[in-house]
C-alpha cells in the first residue's frame, strides 16, 4: 500500500472477496523527496486506509535493498551514459523479490499490488500477464519481469478496472485517497531539484562537446551524464534550422553526437537481461520501449548461441524506428499479452 | 500503568480539575498535590525538591538540558554515539560532537577526554554540556557516571554533566547517580507512570535556559499549565518503583536469564548482545543469526508476543540500530536484533510462553518456508 488510491482499492477489493488481508508499506528511501511513495504522509494515508478497512498495516524497511539494487545502479548507469528505469528495477529487485519473499516467509499466499495489469491462466494451467483494462493507465510494461513462479503468487485486483472506476469505489466508502493525484515521478527525485540535483550530489558532472554526425563541433554541454539518446532540448545549440536530436552519447570520450530525425532511425536493437513470462518466444511480436510508448511490430531474431546464454536478443523492426536510449526497458507483447522483456543495450 | 498511579491520577481529571497556579481553594489543593509530588520525586532522586522540574516528557527534559546549556553557556554539546535520539539529535542539531563507545556501548573515556581537550583552550569553542546516558535503552548497558564526571571535570571544567536516566529509574538507585551530575532526565512511562510526564533535575538551581517560555510555571524553568494528575501519578509510580527495586532487580534478572538461556538451549546462533554483568536486570537484548527481526516481529505479534527490535522512524519502519552500529556489531547480525524487555508486570509464565513462541518462529524463518 503506497498510500495511493490504486493500492487502497486493491486492499478493499481483496477484503470484499473474503481474503485475509494485511497492508504493507515499504520504506525504501530516507532522503529528501516530495514525490515519493514512502514519505511519512503517504505512509499515514496507507495506515489510515488500512484502519478504515479494519486490516492490519505494517511498514517494512527495505531501504538497504533499495539503495543497493535501485539507487546505486541508477547513479552508476548515468556515469556510463545509460538511462535506466528505476521503477522497473524496484519492481524486479524489491517489490516482487524482497517483499514477495518476505510475504512467502511469513505464510502469505500472495502479494497484491495496485498495478493496472491482469493475470490470467491458460487451459493448461500456465499464467499469463495482460495489459490493464484502462489503456491510459496500463502498467504491464513495469511488471513485465514477473515469471510463472511469481505470477502464481501475485494479484492485481484493480487491473480489470478503469481508473475512474477505482476512484468511484474509493469515493463510495469515503476512502481518504479517493481523490489523491497519481504519482508521476521517480520517488527519490524531488520535483524541485530534479535529476540534475539528485545526480549532482552524487557524481561529478563532466563537460562534453556536441558534434554533428560528420564530427564537426557545434557546441558543448556542462554535464554529459544528463544527456539521453533521443533528447532534443537543453543542448545549448542555436535555434533555427532542422531539428537535431542526440543520436549517440559517449561519456568516456566526452562526445555527444546530434543528427536529424533520420540519423536517429535504426533497423533494430539489441536487448539484454531478457526475462520471459513463460517459454522464450521468437518471431513476430509487438515491442514497447517506454511506459506509455506505442507498441511497434518487430521480429525477435534468433541470436547467436553465445548471445542466448547471456540472455541477449536481437530485435529487427518492421520499419526503422528511433534509437532507444541504452538502459530503457524493452517489453515484448503478443496483442495485449506480455511475453517478456529486457534492457536496451 | 501501575494501578496505584491510575488511582492517584483520577481525582485530578474530575473533581480536582483546578489549575494549580490559581488562587482559589481547589487550585490550592491541586498545588499541594504538585508540591507533594515534587517532594516524592526529590526523595527518590536524592535532590532538593526545588531542583525538580516537571516537563512534558523525557525527550523534552533531554532537549532542555542540551539546547538550554548551549544557549546559556555557549560552546559545544558532546555525547556518546549510542545516546537515545532525544539526546543524540539535539546534540547534532546544535552542531555538537559524538564520542565512540566500546563493544558494550560504554563511552570510551580516552576518546571523551581527547574530544573535550580538542574543544577547550584558547581559540576553541568550549564545551557547554556532556550528556551520557545512565542505562542504554536498547541494549541495557550501565555506564559508571562517576568515572564520566571525573573525566569531564578534569578536561572541561566549565561543562555541565547531564545524564538521560530515563531507562535507569527502574533498575538503579538514582541517589547514587545524582551526586555526580548537574542535570538528570526521567520519563514517567518507563516506571509505570503515565505517558506525557517527564522530570528534569537541575542541581543547584537553574543551570540551563528554559525551552518553553510563557506563564512562568516551575519557577520559570518550564512554562505551561501543570498536568496535575500526570505529575501526581508519576510521583506515586516512581516511589513504588524505588521501594520495589531491590526485590524486582533480583526477580527480573532471574527471569531475564531464564528467557535468554531458554532461547539458547533451544536454538543455535542466539547471542546475548551485552553480558549480564554490564547491564540492567530487565534487558534481554539478543541478536539472532539467520533471520530478520522485522519478519520475526510479525510472527511474534501473530502469536501474541509483543517485542521490539530497534527504534521506529516517523513512518513506523524499523530503523537499523545506531546503537549496535556504534558498538561495532556487524550490520547483518544487527538485522536479527531483538529487544525483549521485562518489567514489573512480567511473570515466569510470560517468559516461558515467549520461549515457546520464539523457538518455532525463528526456526521457521531460518527454514525459509511458509506455513
Amino acid at each position: 500500500m503506497s498510500g495511493g488510491v490504486d493500492s487502497s482499492v486493491a486492499a478493499l477489493l481483496l477484503q470484499r472477496a473474503g481474503h485475509d488481508v494485511v497492508g504493507v508499506t515499504m520504506k525504501l528511501w530516507g532522503g529528501d523527496s516530495d514525490t515519493g511513495c514512502c514519505s511519512v504522509s503517504d505512509v499515514d494515508d496507507a495506515r489510515r486506509v488500512a484502519q478504515q478497512l479494519g486490516i492490519d498495516h505494517l511498514v517494512f524497511n527495505f531501504g538497504d535493498d533499495f539503495d543497493a539494487h535501485v539507487v546505486e545502479p541508477y547513479v552508476d548507469a548515468h556515469t556510463r551514459g545509460i538511462t535506466p528505469n528505476p521503477c522497473i528495477e524496484c519492481n524486479r529487485s524489491v517489490k516482487f523479490a524482497r517483499l514477495a519473499e518476505r510475504a512467502d516467509l511469513l505464510g502469505f499466499d500472495a502479494v497484491a499490488t495496485g498495478h493496472h495489469a491482469n493475470i490470467g491462466t491458460t487451459p493448461d494451467g500456465r499464467f499469463t500477464l495482460e495489459r490493464g483494462a484502462d489503456p491510459a493507465k496500463d502498467q504491464s510494461y513495469v511488471v513485465h519481469m514477473l515469471d510463472q513462479a511469481r505470477l502464481a503468487r501475485t494479484m492485481f485486483p484493480v487491473g480489470g478496472l478503469h481508473k475512474s472506476e477505482v476512484r468511484e469505489l474509493a469515493a463510495d466508502i469515503d476512502l481518504r485517497t479517493a481523490d489523491k493525484p497519481d504519482s508521476q515521478d521517480v520517488c527519490f527525485i524531488t520535483s524541485t531539484g530534479g535529476r540534475t540535483a539528485f545526480l549532482g550530489d552524487r557524481i561529478p558532472f563532466r563537460p562534453a562537446s556536441v558534434v554533428d554526425t560528420s564530427g564537426e563541433q557545434l557546441g558543448a554541454v556542462e554535464s554529459v551524464e544528463l544527456v539521453t539518446v533521443g533528447q532534443r532540448k537543453g543542448l545549448g545549440l542555436p535555434g533555427g534550422g532542422p531539428k537535431r536530436y542526440v543520436v549517440d552519447v559517449d561519456t568516456a570520450a566526452g562526445v555527444v553526437t546530434v543528427g536529424s530525425d533520420d540519423d536517429l532511425l535504426r533497423p533494430g536493437l539489441s536487448v539484454g537481461a531478457v526475462t520471459w513470462v513463460d517459454e522464450p518466444v521468437e518471431g513476430d511480436v509487438l515491442v514497447q520501449c517506454s511506459a506509455h510508448g506505442e507498441p511497434r511490430p518487430a521480429t525477435i531474431v534468433t541470436g547467436r548461441a553465445s548471445d542466448r546464454t547471456s540472455g541477449d536478443l536481437a530485435i529487427r523492426w518492421q520499419t526503422p524506428q528511433r534509437r532507444i536510449a541504452p538502459g530503457q526497458s524493452v517489453v515484448f507483447y503478443d496483442g495485449t499479452r506480455v511475453l517478456g522483456g529486457g534492457i536496451c543495450r | 500503568m501501575r494501578g496505584e498511579a491510575i488511582e492517584a491520577m483520577l481525582p485530578f481529571l474530575d473533581g480536582l480539575y483546578a489549575n494549580p497556579s490559581g488562587s482559589h481553594r481547589f487550585a490550592r489543593r491541586a498545588r499541594q498535590a504538585v508540591d507533594e509530588a515534587r517532594d516524592r520525586v526529590a526523595a527518590v532522586v536524592g535532590c532538593h525538591p526545588n531542583e525538580v522540574v516537571f516537563t512534558g516528557c523525557g525527550t523534552e527534559s533531554d532537549n532542555t538540558a542540551i539546547l538550554g546549556a548551549v544557549s546559556r553557556i555557549g560552546g559545544v554539546a558532546v555525547c556518546p554515539a549510542v545516546e537515545h535520539h532525544a539526546v543524540l539529535h539535539a546534540v547534532e542539531h546544535t552542531g555538537g560532537r559524538t564520542v565512540a563507545v566500546d563493544r558494550f556501548g560504554r563511552v570510551d573515556l580516552d576518546a571523551l577526554a581527547s574530544t573535550l581537550d580538542d574543544l577547550t583552550g584558547d581559540d576553541r569553542p568550549g564545551v557547554a554540556i556532556v550528556s551520557v546516558m545512565a542505562v542504554n535503552n536498547e541494549v541495557g548497558t550501565v555506564t559508571d557516571l562517576a568515572e564520566v564526571a571525573r573525566v569531564v571535570r578534569r578536561h572541561a571544567p566549565a561543562a555541565l554533566v547531564h545524564t538521560d536516566a530515563v531507562q535507569a529509574a527502574s533498575w538503579l538507585d538514582l541517589r547514587e547517580i545524582t551526586p555526580h551530575v548537574d542535570l538528570l532526565s526521567l520519563s514517567a512511562h518507563k516506571f509505570g507512570g503515565p505517558k506525557g510526564v517527564g522530570v528534569l533535575v537541575e542541581r543547584g538551581g537553574p543551570r540551563v535556559d528554559p525551552l518553553i517560555i510563557g506563564g512562568g510555571q516551575e519557577r520559570e524553568r518550564r512554562s505551561g499549565t501543570h498536568n496535575t494528575g500526570g505529575i501526581v501519578a508519576a510521583s506515586i509510580a516512581l516511589e513504588l518503583t524505588d521501594l520495589e527495586r531491590p526485590t524486582e532487580n533480583v526477580r527480573l534478572a532471574e527471569l531475564r536469564d531464564r528467557l535468554v538461556k531458554g532461547l539458547q538451549s533451544n536454538l543455535d546462533g542466539v547471542h546475548e548482545t551485552v553480558p549480564v554483568e554490564h547491564k540492567v536486570a530487565g534487558s534481554g537484548h539478543v541478536c539472532v543469526e539467520g533471520i530478520e527481526s522485522e519478519a520475526l516481529l510479525f510472527l511474534l505479534d501473530e502469536a501474541g508476543v509483543c517485542a521490539s527490535a530497534a527504534s521506529a522512524c516517523a513512518s513506523g519502519a524499523m530503523e537499523p540500530s545506531h546503537v549496535l552500529a556504534a558498538m561495532g556489531v556487524d550490520r547483518s547480525r544487527a538485522l536479527g536484533s531483538l529487544r525483549l524487555s521485562l518489567g514489573h508486570t512480567t511473570t515466569a509464565d510470560d517468559v516461558d510462553r515467549a520461549v515457546d513462541v520464539l523457538g518455532p518462529a525463528i526456526r521457521r524463518l531460518r527454514a525459509g518456508v511458509g506455513r
